[in-house]
């Protein structure tokens, strides 16, 4: 890839996101047209300008290392999609495990 | 004047003379939603039964209307995507807490673009929400549901979220305040994360006292969101006593008026408000933000970038949309997102990961930060000469459904918005009047510097008396 010239299929893939043959149709000359237009920040001179990483400028916010209320596992799994016992089940993942 | 249509100053006033209950005002809500939202659609779901047994415990509280992206313990959050159907809260957002600490209940979840993604609410994966103006046109977004709801009269008041505009523009479509409070004023915790550097929740009201009760219930430090600083809240309503906007310097930026998108009724309603600042005492002093023409860009590099680092927890894993056609780990990924977002929230996503990526990183989002720094030192040194910006809210007033089909025209709808939220400060729109033959509403937009909300809803307060 070269800049500008983002190649939607393959960012997708990083993405872990499935496109279909129309999806990348559409989305090619749009988001060539979005990344055209947010290229217009090469023009700003930021030497020697620091980054701003938030809304505000923070200091690191410390609490004290205790314990605290967390879901009960019940209330954790609730929202699964599937699950055994008190775990969240999926595919195999590692080849030539007992799945 | 029926109940659904008392904003909460009145409300507060009814349930404390004993006029009505909590529950008769929640009933009330509900009356109206089943008789007008058939039209509107601007709640997702409304837990009736939920409702009234929360205003039966809390017989003073007012009900609020929910964004669906607000986690409300035992209900449904699905911020608008098929992604999170049948999602169900396992606790409550700390601004929940809050709000029913100090006497208001969660009640209705009201519809949004999908991820809060988009200016019309026609992103939403779910539903259709029209603007209560005129059915024919957006109610704005993301907060397009909560603008429609208040506009409407279908809520006594309601939470949005702003994340480069999303309660100022559909607060300025639908006739109705809308206050993005600054970054790290309210918890962010239990709202699900769009761009974590950008989203705030704020109040969506029918009145700027409303939008002042509801802030200070909802503001605070939080332990549980380490942007939160310990900055005791004021008390937003008595602050407004008295407000005048004699003295107060008003900051005109020229690249804001110097658009060829302002629509010509937007412009003349915004010159209006700004004469009528004037006339009631306000000095008008002109700024200079020259870093405006790239904020949009800016934005469309954070906000996607932040959004697809936020969104790769929807992976069909412990929660949401699993695809039932996965064969293994890396098809559960792809075809459970794939199935479960909508076109704006793929195209941000991809739009974020390519900015991230190997080799573009620096160009883009590195860069995109340091750019961010300039755009809010343009606003750092305006307010050194004022003490707050007056400018429109959204280039138009509200467009019709379909109006604007490519996304990056969709986009610029944001440019008096993004500035101000990428800066981190606080902003509101106030309604400022409507446009000629097709009666559509209009806000102006107000900005102020950091943790100055007091300041700034005096301002406003002051134009909203001085425009009745």
């Amino acid at each position: 890839m070269q800049a500008g010239k983002i190649d939607v299929g393959y960012v997708a893939e990083l993405a872990r996101l499935e496109l279909t043959a129309e999806e990348r149709a559409v989305f090619q000359p749009q988001l060539e047209s979005i990344v055209g237009y947010v290229e217009k920040i090469s023009e700003v001179d930021v030497d020697g300008i620091e980054p701003m990483m938030h809304g505000r400028t923070l200091v690191n916010a410390f609490r004290e290392d205790v314990v605290g209320e967390s879901l009960p596992v019940e209330t954790a799994l609730g929202n699964a999609p599937a699950r055994v016992g008190d775990e969240f089940l999926l595919p195999k993942i590692v080849e030539g495990a007992e799945s | 004047m029926e109940l659904h249509e008392l904003g909460i100053k009145a409300a507060q006033e009814g349930l404390a003379k004993g006029d009505f209950t909590s529950e008769e005002l929640t009933q009330a809500v509900i009356d109206r939603y089943h008789e007008a939202d058939g039209r509107i659609g601007a709640y997702l779901t409304f837990d009736e039964e939920g409702a009234l047994q929360l205003a039966r415990e809390n017989p003073r509280a007012v009900p609020i209307a929910i964004k669906d992206l607000i986690n409300v313990k035992g209900q449904p959050c699905t911020c608008a995507s098929k992604i999170l159907k049948g999602y169900v809260s396992p606790y409550d957002a700390t601004v929940v807490r809050n709000m029913k600490a100090n006497g208001f209940i969660p009640a209705g979840r009201v519809n949004m673009d999908e991820f809060a993604m988009g200016s019309s609410t026609e992103n939403s994966g779910l539903g259709v929400t029209r603007n209560p103006h005129d059915l024919s046109r957006v109610p704005g977004g993301s907060s397009g549901g909560s603008a429609a709801a208040v506009g409407g009269n279908l809520c006594i008041a309601a939470l949005g979220t702003d994340t480069g505009g999303s309660i100022r523009q559909p607060a300025s479509f639908c006739g109705c305040v809308g206050v993005k409070p600054s970054y790290g004023r309210v918890s962010r915790y239990g709202v699900t994360a769009f761009a974590s550097s950008l989203d705030q929740v704020g109040p969506m009201t029918k009145s700027v006292e409303d939008a002042a009760i509801l802030l200070k219930a909802l503001a605070g430090h939080d332990a549980m969101d380490g942007t939160t600083p310990d900055v005791p809240v004021p008390d937003y309503a008595a602050a407004l006593e008295g407000a005048t906007l004699k003295g107060v310097r008003l900051g005109l930026p020229k690249e804001y008026f110097d658009v060829s998108g302002l629509d010509p009724e937007v412009r003349r309603i915004t010159e209006a408000a700004i004469r009528a600042c004037e006339a009631a005492g306000a000095e008008l002093v002109d700024v200079s933000l020259p870093h405006t023409e790239y904020a949009m860009a800016v934005y469309y590099i954070i906000a996607p970038a932040e959004a697809s680092a936020n969104l790769a927890r929807f992976d069909g894993v412990r929660y949401g949309h699993r695809s039932d056609k996965a064969a293994d780990v890396y098809s559960l990924y792809t075809k459970s997102r794939a199935e479960g977002f909508g076109p704006e929230v793929k195209r941000r996503i991809i739009m974020g990961t390519y900015v991230l990526s190997s080799g573009y990183y620096d160009a883009y989002y590195g860069r995109a930060q340091k750019v961010r720094t300039l755009v809010t030192r343009d606003f750092e040194k305006a307010f050194e000469k004022v003490d707050a910006i007056v400018s429109p809210c959204a280039p138009t007033p509200a467009f019709k459904f379909g109006e604007n089909q490519d996304p990056l025209t969709m986009y610029l709808n944001d440019l008096y918005t993004i500035p101000s939220a990428l800066a981190g400060i606080c902003a509101a729109s106030v309604p400022a009047g409507l446009t000629e033959g097709a009666h559509l509403p209009v806000g102006v937009q107000f900005i102020c510097g950091g943790f100055k909300e007091e300041r700034l809803l005096r301002i406003c307060k002051a134009y909203e008396d001085s425009n009745n």
